[in-house]
């Protein structure tokens, strides 16, 4: 008795507390475990935090939002206070979000909030896929993390196209309009489909419920379960980081969880919530108002999804027209359709499986905590670049009519443009972005092996001219010649003597990566380059 | 019988029956003619659009600047439309607003300054509706904006937004046309492009929209442009593209931007 409130006074109020939860809980091994996880600094690690955290700016604006609104389709008369539309029949859904934006203290604010935020996270998620393709971290013992962050990128797209879909306004129903013609170009199966999932013949009365419980449960929970996996691998394989001195693939150079980046990382989130709440506060999205409630008979121009559905729209609308073909049992196979989903699915197969294919290619078995420059992988950095290009265009595809009145164009030679452009672009891209590489990397050996250019010219005894160069540092000279390249490889036979198509397969892709290569400078070049300039840089 | 056809025939025959028909026959017509124009000047003396001085005024103007392509009598050449039937409201539209002169050929006559000046533009307009029947320049109260803005919304929604975009942001056509930007139109611009079609747009007559639909569109327009945007600043009311390149340049370069003052920091 006497010995328990002696330590108490001793530690105070917080140890009192501290011990109490250590005992119960646990929490010194978890802080422990957790509080000492060290995290290297640089800007591009944060960009999945701004993801995460535009999410749980999306759960707390999303509830609120969910007080209030009824995703129900019944018609009613809107009586509200927004003029223009006095007296309108209306669905409920459509009605009551005029009331979260018109008569609920805060709503409009908190439906603005709410729809940047999702512009936010999935433009953050996306970025930050960039910054993980680029730099190579999603190399052995990272796949799965990938394929997870891949899964949280398309939950995402799916979270907002049910979100855009709720409002029962004009321009979220003739996008749900479009989604219907998707379907039900779907071959056989396509009408019973369409069916189902709006419970009739579009648009009937169910599909805003419908798509509502997926977007406030369904959905959020997934994208909670992978955001959980997500950052647990994170824990399990500790956090990448750049080439520098001291910086290897056994260790990771940074700042400890607690209390460098608990601070941190908190006071990120503040930032990025107040970012949202300052842009939301100022810039209108999504004037439901101006679009009137959803009718099946009116299709505005500019009629466009949010930008991460950009991309498919836009594949919809670069499809050749007149692809649609009558089969000899009378089913119509509308390939104008198909086509961009195939197009589509197929983009994102390729990003989900890129891992294990780099993998296959290299063969390197081993793992990888020290990241890449872009420019130390010139043919993954070039298919990189090409795919972005074929996403951009295919996302400009979507804007084709606001590029055409916007830069006085035509239509039609705008959309023809970015048709070719489609097929073009990457192509050019995946070249320019190679070349561009490996002259960097030329650029890297010339500093590494002569120091930079310094601009002094100066003459020797015997009337040469000759530049002065500076070595570089050590740190400088670390990080220019920290990588590894792989070599071609050629097919070889199997244990019964036979080279199997795999085998050929590998090796020509393995040509069409490394062929190309800088070489890291060696030490013995190192030591060449010096001796010969050695009287001339003043000797170090 | 002889008797009355022989008098009949001496009266014929008499030397001053020519000389009398001629002069009753000046009298009746000419009479008719000044009692008529009479008429027809007192009904007209409000009406510009009718007044013979505006119309005498509006043919020179027509001929030195109009006929080169429409033709000396506006019958049109292969370079431009005949003008006869447009009436008084397609000139009205097309002038006020500067599409016309045209200053080059292309798919679509952009609005510009205008050239000529109200006055001018109603002598020009009198003139063309000289040629022949056709719309006349709406009065105030059809332009008046007091019509129902409710169900002028929902009509301009299914009448014009698939080309104009909802809010009258305007939208692209075929091979470079397209629909203009309605922010800053006025009620009679309005009024009149509905009457008379200009350019690639249809015509709404007054069976399609009646008087009534037109005024209460005009009425929604008007409210549209008087009132901003509740969500702050509008971008233009170009819907998702505009939203989506606004995030990614401005609110993913804002938290770019503190992500690199975070991450310098530390160095």
């Amino acid at each position: 008795m006497t010995t328990a409130t002696n330590t108490q006074k001793k530690g105070g109020f917080l140890a009192g507390t501290a011990n109490y939860l250590d005992e119960r809980v646990g929490v010194a091994g978890i802080l422990k475990e957790f509080g000492r996880k060290i995290f290297p600094d640089h800007w591009s690690f944060m960009l999945g935090e701004v993801a995460l955290y535009s999410f749980v700016v999306l759960l707390i604006s999303g509830t609120f939002l969910t007080f209030f609104f009824q995703p129900a389709m019944t018609p009613v008369i809107y009586d509200g206070v927004y003029g223009p539309l006095k007296g309108a029949e209306v669905s409920v859904a459509y009605a009551s979000t005029l009331d979260i934006s018109f008569e609920v203290r805060g709503g409009l604010l908190m439906r603005q909030v709410h729809h940047w935020a999702a512009l936010l996270f999935v433009a953050a998620a996306g970025l930050h896929m960039l910054r993980v393709f680029f730099t190579g971290a999603f190399r052995k013992p990272r796949e799965i993390n990938w394929v997870v962050g891949f899964m949280l990128f398309v939950l995402g797209m799916a979270g907002g196209f049910t979100g855009y879909s709720l409002p029962d306004d004009l321009l979220s129903g003739n996008g749900l309009r479009i989604i219907d013609g998707m379907i039900k170009g779907l071959p056989v199966v396509g009408a019973y489909v369409s069916s189902l999932l709006f419970g009739g013949e579009f648009p009937g009365e169910n599909i805003v419920a419908r798509l509502y419980s997926l977007h406030i449960m369904l959905i959020p929970a997934l994208i909670l379960v992978f955001v959980a996996i997500h950052l647990f691998m994170v824990v399990i394989h500790k956090h990448t980081h750049y080439s520098g001195p001291g910086k290897k693939d056994t260790n990771v150079v940074g700042y400890p969880l607690m209390p460098v980046y608990v601070a941190k990382a908190g006071g990120f989130f503040f930032l990025v919530f107040g970012v949202i709440m300052v842009i939301a506060a100022n810039f209108t999205i999504n004037p439901v108002w101006n679009y009137g409630g959803y009718d099946p008979s009116p299709v505005s121009a500019g009629t466009q999804p949010d930008w991460y559905i950009g991309w498919l729209d836009g594949a919809l609308r670069l499809a050749p027209t007149h692809l649609e073909v009558v089969d000899w049992a009378g089913n119509t196979w509308s390939w104008n359709i198909l086509l961009p989903m195939i197009v589509g699915i197929a983009f994102l197969v390729v990003v989900a499986v890129y891992p294990f294919f780099e993998a296959w290619v290299t063969g390197d078995k081993r793992e990888h905590h020290v990241l890449d420059r872009p420019r130390n992988a010139p043919t993954r950095t070039a298919i990189g670049a090409a795919g972005v290009t074929f996403y951009a265009v295919l996302w400009a595809g979507a804007g084709t009519d606001l590029i055409a009145t916007n830069f006085a164009m035509s239509l039609n030679q705008v959309l023809t443009s970015i048709q070719i452009l489609l097929i073009v672009a990457p192509i050019v891209a995946f070249f320019i972005t190679k070349r561009a590489c490996l002259s960097l990397q030329r650029k890297d050996r010339e500093i590494a092996l002569h120091g930079h250019e310094s601009g002094r010219i100066i003459r020797l005894p015997h009337g040469e001219f000759v530049e002065v160069h500076e070595a570089v540092d050590a740190f400088e000279l670390y990080t220019l010649t920290d990588y590894k390249t792989y070599r071609p490889v050629a097919a070889t036979a199997n244990s019964k003597g036979r080279i199997t198509f795999s085998s050929r397969a590998r090796a020509a892709w393995s040509r069409f990566f490394f062929e190309d290569r800088v070489e890291p400078v060696t030490q013995t070049e190192l030591a060449a380059a010096h001796h010969d300039h050695g009287q001339v840089e003043g000797g170090h | 019988m002889s008797f009355l056809k022989r008098k009949a025939n001496s009266a014929r025959r008499s030397p001053f029956a020519a000389a009398i028909v001629i002069a009753l026959g000046l009298l009746l017509s000419g009479g008719g003619y000044a009692v008529a124009s009479g008429a027809v000047t007192s009904a007209n003396a409000n009406d510009p659009y009718k007044s013979a001085a505006n119309i005498a005024a509006g043919k020179k103007l027509f001929l030195a600047n109009c006929a080169s392509c429409h033709g000396q009598n506006a019958g049109g050449t292969s370079a431009a439309p005949s003008l006869i039937g447009v009436g008084a409201a397609s000139v009205d539209f097309q002038v006020s607003s500067g599409r016309m002169p045209a200053q080059g050929s292309g798919p679509q006559m952009p609005s510009k300054t205008p050239q000529f000046n109200e006055q001018q533009v109603i002598e020009l307009a009198a003139y063309v509706a000289s040629l022949a029947p056709g719309p006349e320049v709406p009065s105030d109260e059809a332009l008046a904006a007091n019509g129902n803005a409710e169900r002028g919304g929902q009509l301009f929604r299914t009448n014009c937004a698939m080309c104009h975009n909802a809010v009258g942001a305007g939208g692209a056509l075929t091979e470079g046309k397209y629909a203009p930007n309605l922010m800053a139109a006025e009620p009679k611009e309005i009024y009149e492009a509905m009457i008379t079609g200009p350019q690639n747009m249809p015509v709404f007559s007054d069976a399609n929209l009646t008087p009534t639909d037109k005024k209460d569109i005009i009425t929604y327009l008007t409210y549209v442009q008087e009132h901003k945007s509740p969500g702050g600043y509008e971008l233009a009311n170009l819907g998702p593209v505009a939203e989506g390149l606004f995030a990614w340049i401005f609110l993913l370069g804002l938290i770019i931007g503190i992500t690199i003052w975070l991450g310098a920091k530390s160095n």
